[in-house]
């Protein structure tokens, strides 16, 4: 047990903080849902943002060297993403392509997909979104439907995708489609690169309850994909899906974003007059504020747990599910923590008057609760974790 | 960094497991509940031979000089397995207290023989009528009486002071209770003053023997019948020279954070084994035509209990180590260890009662063992909202 760096990871950290300290943009810093509300000079911004991190070297630093990356350890990656989240720099708005798709052709890719797609992926001149869920099939992924028909050197694709993030500034989109509508329905996918500019496409904003419209309804409408745009071969993409999804090992960061949600609480719980005192020094609110501060720490060592796991080379098992369903709820109940220290204040949003942290909070709370459900809802990672961790048999 | 137990605490951890299934099944633990010490001397000589009484004894003084974690690990799987009798008070309280705020003479007269299993120690802390783990609640009286010192009080939670070889007392000179007001200072030689005893001054920590004139023992009955909290009544006993531990004052707080670590480690240990038998169960009842495992509001009863445990684990391992590597942090992380997995343990015996159905709720299902330690481990060494508050006093909200 030893929680200190080595000597090599503490330089790194050293050399990151100074770099960010020469580079770091001023002014307004990241926040959740940058992106997807990003108006046009804000996504420009971030393009720009993810280009001056890759000229200094701390972009996909995991990737191997021939690919553009550095090779870099896991360890390393770690503390770069934990000083970025920590500093609140601006979102990465490649993250969709440097974290999932990019890794995944790296895996799985043919040399002509990684030459085409890597060095645009690395240089945000080609953003991503992903192309999974559908009207019908949400957690039962693999009863999706959109179909992809070979004609020729071509497929032919026909349905409907949802809830896809940021597909209104994506060029392309990685996308699960049904190539053999007889298989059984985890063999009869394939995974497919689709050029959003592609004719028969249509993306219509869902506007969410935040009144953001990040995410979106896609339809395809008898769109031309050429066959060469299959990775990992025709029926195979259940398996190349699951690689993907390997690939999100953002957990540090994540509970490093927890960290920075509670510290902004307990800046709110200062200034906010509660009985003509600062409400953090009200009994009942610093107990609250103590149980909140437990399960952030918790999940801390958590993550350095999982981390140091995976570093032996252990494979992730439920981890991922227990961090996913612990820290979505932890950020909701901080967002609810600093309403009911607001009381009415609280409750006004974008253009009101009295607005504290610019009506930052009823987002976060909405937000946040869209993260519970997004990416496998808390009841799907419940399953996984009493089906693939406790080994409690499957319902009928 | 490396957040993991070590090869060897990872063996510590299987032998101990292989240990206590053979010797401590619960039917043992059941025989030794009955019983009027709630004490096996066997099973103890037992752990004894293993090397687990002198865990935190320095090697010199016979013990093994391992650290917190090391201990955390052993409380784990006595935990796990429900096991009776004084090891946490003995050879974690009252090992840091001795090895911490002990005279070099007092240390080589009682941690060789409390890692040789040769004696038993214990901590009288809190007191009536609001038994509290801190220097709030000690109001207990010291006053000189010649060489030697007059000591005064009512202990409660004072655990296995029937069979305790050691108490060691913690009194307040010349007796400033809580809101008694500033007493006259009485006569007789001065103490020094301890520069390290923050929220402790004035708070002396003495070792009796817990039978002789002026000191009353008796059982009190805790719904946890693998435990055995005694009132220790103080009435002029006398402390002679040498009784008093030098750095007692500044012990105190050690002592208080190693117990609430090692708590939280029981715990655990409890809640871990409690959910692998409700799951074990889940698996082959059947209803419906099929395992109850199999329906959702089961499995979700289960995978909260995980998701529970699991991060609550890290906090402990975090806090058992820190206390040696870290003191700076070690008290804020005991608390926080403390208020988690005891909570935790209340949480997930509930549960496991809940996935048993009615079976859970017999007397003769092992279930309330666990339902009950845990009951009594959450206010044992401070409740959840005193550790709460001393999170946010020690946060700096």
């Amino acid at each position: 047990m030893d929680l200190d760096l080595s000597p090599e990871d503490q330089a790194f950290r050293d050399e990151v903080r100074a770099w960010l300290r020469r580079n770091l943009p001023k002014g307004r810093r990241g926040r959740p849902g940058e992106v997807e509300a990003g108006s046009r000079e804000r996504i420009a911004f971030l393009k720009d943002w993810q280009r001056r991190l890759r000229a200094g070297g701390y972009v996909a630093m995991g990737w191997p060297q021939e690919y553009g990356g550095r090779g870099a350890s896991l360890m390393q990656q770690t503390l770069l993403n934990e000083e970025l989240v920590r500093q609140r720099a601006p979102a990465l708005i490649g993250m969709m392509g440097l974290q999932m798709i990019g890794p995944t052709l790296i895996d799985w890719g043919t040399e002509e997909q990684k030459n085409r797609f890597l060095p645009r992926i690395l240089d945000a001149d080609e953003l991503w979104c992903q192309g999974y869920s559908e009207p019908g099939s949400g957690s039962d992924l693999a009863s999706l439907k959109t179909s992809a028909a070979r004609q020729g050197d071509h497929y032919v694709v026909n349905g409907q995708k949802i809830w896809t993030s940021n597909a209104q500034i994506a060029d392309w989109m990685f996308c699960l489609v049904r190539t053999d509508p007889a298989a059984p329905k985890h063999q009869g996918i394939s995974y497919l690169l689709i050029d959003m500019e592609s004719p028969g496409i249509t993306v219509r904003p869902l506007v969410q309850m935040t009144k953001d419209a990040g995410f979106n309804e896609v339809f395809f409408d008898d769109v031309r994909v050429p066959v060469e745009n299959v990775v990992g071969g025709e029926g195979n993409g259940w398996a190349v899906a699951n690689t993907t999804l390997m690939h999100e090992r953002n957990m540090l960061g994540s509970t490093i974003a927890t960290q920075n949600l509670f510290e902004s609480l307990l800046r709110v719980a200062r200034a906010t007059p509660r009985d003509g005192r600062p409400a953090s020094r009200d009994p009942a609110v610093r107990r609250r504020l103590a149980s909140l501060r437990i399960q952030v720490e918790a999940m801390r060592y958590h993550a350095y747990r999982g981390l140091t796991a995976t570093l032996r080379g252990r494979r992730p098992g439920i981890e991922a599910s227990i961090t996913k369903l612990v820290t979505c709820e932890l950020n909701h109940q901080i967002a609810a923590t600093v309403l009911d220290l607001l009381g009415p204040i609280g409750s006004l949003y974008r253009g009101s008057k009295h607005l504290v942290d610019d009506g930052f909070w009823p987002y976060e709370l909405m937000f946040s609760l869209g993260l519970v459900i997004g990416g496998g809802t808390a009841q799907i990672q419940k399953n996984i974790i009493a089906q693939r961790g406790l080994g409690l048999p499957r319902g009928k | 960094m490396d957040f993991a137990l070590s090869e060897e605490q990872e063996q510590l951890q299987s032998q101990a497991r292989e240990l206590l299934a053979r010797e401590c099944p619960t039917a043992r633990v059941r025989k030794i509940m009955a019983s009027e010490s709630g004490h096996d001397p066997d099973l103890w000589r037992g752990f004894a031979e293993a090397g687990w009484l002198g865990v935190l004894v320095p090697e010199e003084l016979g013990g093994s000089g391992l650290g917190l974690l090391d201990a955390a690990v052993l409380l784990g799987e006595l935990g796990r397995a429900v096991v009776p009798g004084p090891f946490l008070v003995s050879s974690v309280g009252a090992v840091v207290a001795l090895r911490e705020g002990g005279s070099r003479a007092q240390q080589r007269a009682w941690l060789p023989r409390i890692a040789a299993g040769e004696a038993v120690a214990t901590l009288a802390l809190a007191e009536p009528p609001e038994p509290r783990f801190d220097a709030a609640g000690v109001a207990a009286r010291a006053r000189a009486a010649g060489a030697s010192t007059r000591l005064d009080g009512t202990k409660l939670f004072v655990e296995h002071a029937q069979l305790a070889d050691l108490v060691l007392v913690a009194v307040r000179r010349g007796g400033a209770g809580r809101g008694a007001g500033s007493p006259k200072q009485p006569k007789g030689p001065k103490q020094p003053k301890e520069p390290n005893a923050a929220g402790w001054q004035g708070v002396e920590l003495f070792q009796l023997p817990a039978t002789g004139p002026g000191i009353e023992v008796e059982r009190l009955v805790s719904v946890d019948e693998t435990r055995r909290p005694c009132e220790l009544r103080l009435a002029g006993a006398r402390a002679p020279a040498g009784a008093r531990l030098p750095r007692g004052a500044s012990a105190l707080q050690r002592v208080l954070d190693a117990c609430a670590v090692a708590i939280a480690a029981e715990s655990l240990g409890g809640a871990e084994r409690a959910l692998e038998e409700a799951v074990a169960y889940v698996k082959v009842r059947q209803q419906f035509g099929r395992p109850v495992g199999s329906f959702q509001a089961v499995q979700h009863l289960a995978a909260e209990a995980v998701a529970a445990i699991e991060p609550a684990r890290s906090l402990l391992w975090y806090a058992a180590w820190a206390f040696d590597a870290r003191p700076a942090e070690a008290s804020l992380a005991a608390s926080m260890a403390k208020a988690q997995c005891c909570e935790v343990y209340r949480k997930v015996a509930r549960t496991a009662i809940e996935m048993h159905g009615g079976i859970g709720f017999t007397w003769e299902h092992d279930m309330h063992l666990f339902y009950k330690r845990a009951l009594a481990n959450a206010s044992a060494f401070g409740d959840q909202e005193q550790h709460q508050d001393r999170v946010a006093d020690l946060s700096g909200f």
